[in-house]
């Protein structure tokens, strides 16, 4: 089936979407009372998937560390384009001047350091936090949108209907918002899926290292590290998260890919 | 081909082999811990970790710490204790010698007092030499120590760490190379690994059974796990996971030794910081924590509960754990009485050690029970000190006292919890100056009831030591009562 991977990734997606969803109006469990002597419960008919070794119910902790996760994901990916996708558009309306020159190279110098790298820098300087670590996520997401609309938009730019802008007296701004910017919006939604994955994936890793979201708000990577000496005595504490972020990241994978395939001209050009 | 021949000798080598091994490790022994030294000079700074590695293996005071936290004979064989409590005589033990092979006499004694108590000292805990009015020489094996006042815990000061005997020939290099008077001396050191120390055979006691000595520093905890699950570790002190103790305690390749440190482990409250300068407000907090969750949650199980800032295996302890039961209903009463029946929100700023990692989350959720709301930031250490212990920059905290006898720092009113009562304080003064053993005793008692009864931080528990080691291991230290691992006692059973 064509769009296989498409309708996979996206039964995924809406699996963690509605985990998330629903964690705003129930959860089994309340997590923010601790229970120590029903710690460690291996998955049972009471608590579907355990407990941890504070007694709390995973299966809440997973439900509301989707909210977590989604949602500093999302904030950042917001980040990432809305201040990315301007900055590229700009850039390739005045194609080599200094502004393109300023605008690019600095985003060189951004998508120089490895992502995780900058995330841990900012969220040592400014102190750990789930807001910190959004900023840091978002600004890593920056140069990616600004690549990807620059490349787009230069290509656009050639075409007669901008042309046929241009001469009629359209400003390059206007150009940019009206003409540029739907055309390219299905890059950009792919994009932006694909992102997202690694945002989550990033949320993840900053919450695994201590400088994402802070207890008691739980997070998947968290969990994890939490997890970490106890694998030996209770794997599920690990293999549960592990488990949601797999399910996640996979599911805005495979969606990205799908959704690429039919959106994206150039790949559906050479299917054809 | 089958040849029965080949695998019998090879099958007669693995045996050779593994025995040769077995033989090689019966005096060699390899010692973990989590914390490696800043450096190697226990005169010159706070850091428990040098004198993990080195107290009592490199270097030795006039007294020292036996294993059951008395105090007993160090570099000074006997002492003579003057009628009035303020001159002390000690008789040094003849023919000691340094590491570098010049000999211990009561020159170096006097370098070592008067270094540590001098003006420019930078001895982490200068109070244990404060009464100290003159060191002098009597003969080569004899010093006469004066103090301004008679001080009961003197002979216990002497036995701290920070006071042990160093040699003016070597203090320049001691923090890379120390030379002390121990049964071990030091070989070795490969920063961010490990500290090899070896057999003194020039010791003037009795020869410790190891030949070599290895100290490796590990701090994550999954990877002491891991050294200690594939034997290449002998030893782990002060075990940094107490999930996995039960696990260890299950295979007969291990042993757990359980016992008790000097470690009271408090929810240090800043007494300057409204609403917590409100003795209410503190009792209300001390009301709502359940001690045992705690230790069940964050410890599983290992630690023993306290009531004040005093040590339980202590003889002059007393159990006041009573006077701030687990009453959340009372606690909502008394934030009432105190006009925050709203409850308030306050910082919990968290130091690394899993106790202050998992209890502080403990602690949230209690304190969220009645409704007084926590931000929780976990620092690492180096934040911690300076934003919390130095800048009093906090509401609340988790720390553990290690220290022995450190009920005298309520005395401090700068310290960093900021407990401010003269009578306190006047208290602590008249203990100092009293060496009567049944006085002493009394005043201790009524100086722990007073820190209770004001509240001044929430008692949690007192941190277990917990060693593991390989069940053929014998004579490791059992109990902390001072920062140590002792290894002149060690040897490896048959």
């Amino acid at each position: 089936m064509k769009n296989g991977s498409l309708i996979f990734g996206a039964l995924l997606s809406v699996l963690v979407i509605i985990a998330a969803g629903v964690s705003f109006l129930w959860v089994p469990f309340d997590i923010t009372q601790l229970s120590i002597p029903d710690k460690l419960q291996t998955p049972n008919k009471i608590h579907w998937l355990g407990t941890d070794h504070f007694g709390r119910d995973i299966l809440s902790m997973i439900m509301i560390g989707a909210r977590t996760s989604l949602a500093v994901a999302l904030l950042a990916v917001g980040i990432g384009f809305s201040i990315g996708v301007p900055l590229g558009l700009a850039a390739a309306a005045r194609k080599n001047s200094l502004i393109d020159e300023v605008i690019m190279r600095t985003n060189d110098l951004i998508f120089a350091f490895p992502s995780l790298v900058i995330a841990i820098l900012i969220t040592a300087l400014f102190g750990a936090g789930a807001m910190n670590a959004i900023i840091a996520i978002g600004i890593f997401n920056i140069p990616v949108f600004a690549r990807v609309s620059r490349g787009a938009a230069l290509s656009l730019w050639q075409k007669e209907f901008i042309l046929a802008a241009r001469v009629s007296g359209k400003s390059d701004f206007l150009i940019s918002a009206e003409h540029i910017l739907p055309n390219i919006a299905n890059l950009l939604i792919v994009q932006g899926t694909i992102q997202f994955s690694l945002g989550i994936l990033a949320e993840a890793g900053l919450s695994y290292v201590g400088l994402g979201t802070q207890p008691p708000i739980p997070s998947w990577g968290r969990m994890l590290a939490d997890a970490q000496t106890m694998v030996s005595f209770a794997p599920h504490l690990a293999i549960i998260p592990g488990t949601a972020i797999i399910v996640t990241v996979l599911g805005l994978n495979l969606m990205g890919d799908g959704l690429r395939d039919i959106l994206d001209p150039r790949v559906r050009k050479s299917r054809e | 081909m089958f040849q029965p021949t080949k695998l019998i000798a090879a099958g007669a080598l693995a045996v050779f082999a593994s025995a040769g091994i077995g033989l090689s490790a019966q005096s060699d022994i390899t010692v973990a811990m989590q914390l490696e030294p800043p450096h190697l000079d226990p005169t010159s700074a706070a850091a428990g970790a040098i004198d993990s590695v080195l107290y009592s293996n490199v270097f030795e005071g006039l007294t020292r710490f036996a294993s059951d936290g008395s105090v007993t004979a160090g570099l000074a064989e006997s002492w003579d204790i003057s009628g009035d409590g303020t001159v002390y005589t000690f008789k040094l033990r003849s023919g000691v010698k340094f590491h570098d092979g010049t000999s211990m006499d009561a020159n170096d004694v006097k370098f070592s007092l008067d270094r540590a108590r001098a003006e420019d000292s930078t001895n982490a805990q200068k109070a244990l030499f404060s009464g100290i009015t003159d060191v002098s020489v009597v003969d080569n094996s004899t010093v006469k120590i004066s103090l301004d006042k008679p001080n009961g815990s003197f002979l216990f000061n002497m036995a701290w760490g920070d006071a042990v005997i160093v040699a003016p020939e070597s203090i320049d290099g001691i923090k890379n190379k120390p030379i002390g008077t121990g049964a071990f001396t030091f070989q070795n050191w490969v920063q961010g690994d490990r500290i090899e120390l070896s057999r003194n055979s020039d010791y003037w006691g009795d020869k410790p059974a190891l030949e070599n000595v290895t100290f490796k520093f590990i701090s994550d905890p999954t990877a002491a796990f891991a050294a200690v699950m594939a034997q290449d570790v002998d030893v782990f002190t002060s075990f940094p996971a107490p999930e996995n103790l039960p696990q260890f305690e299950a295979d007969p390749r291990f042993q757990v030794l359980e016992g008790s440190t000097e470690g009271e482990t408090i929810l240090s409250t800043n007494n300057k910081m409204p609403p917590l300068d409100n003795v209410k407000v503190r009792k209300a907090i001390a009301h709502a924590i359940d001690r045992q969750a705690i230790i069940d949650g964050a410890m599983f199980g290992y630690g023993t509960p306290i009531g004040t800032h005093f040590a339980p295996h202590n003889p002059d302890y007393v159990d006041l754990t009573g006077n701030s039961n687990y009453d959340p209903e009372l606690s909502k009463k008394l934030l009432a009485e105190a006009g925050f029946s709203e409850g308030f929100t306050t910082t919990l700023k968290l130091p690394p050690p899993s106790y202050a990692r998992r209890g502080g989350e403990i602690i949230a959720s209690q304190l969220r029970a009645v409704g007084i709301e926590t931000e929780i930031s976990n620092l690492e250490w180096a934040q911690w000190l300076e934003q919390v212990f130095r800048g009093k920059d906090y509401g609340l905290t988790i720390v553990s006292h290690t220290e022995p006898m450190d009920i005298g720092i309520y005395a401090r009113p700068d310290y960093y919890f900021q407990y401010d009562n003269p009578e306190f304080q006047s208290l602590m003064t008249e203990l100092n100056g009293t060496t009567e053993p049944g006085k002493r005793s009394s005043m201790l008692q009524k100086a722990q009831r007073m820190i209770s009864n004001d509240y001044v931080n929430g008692y949690l528990f007192e941190l277990a030591y917990t060693t593991v080691a390989n069940s053929k291991v014998r004579g490791l230290w059992k109990n902390a009562p001072t920062q140590a691992t002792d290894l002149t006692g060690v040897s490896w059973a048959d």
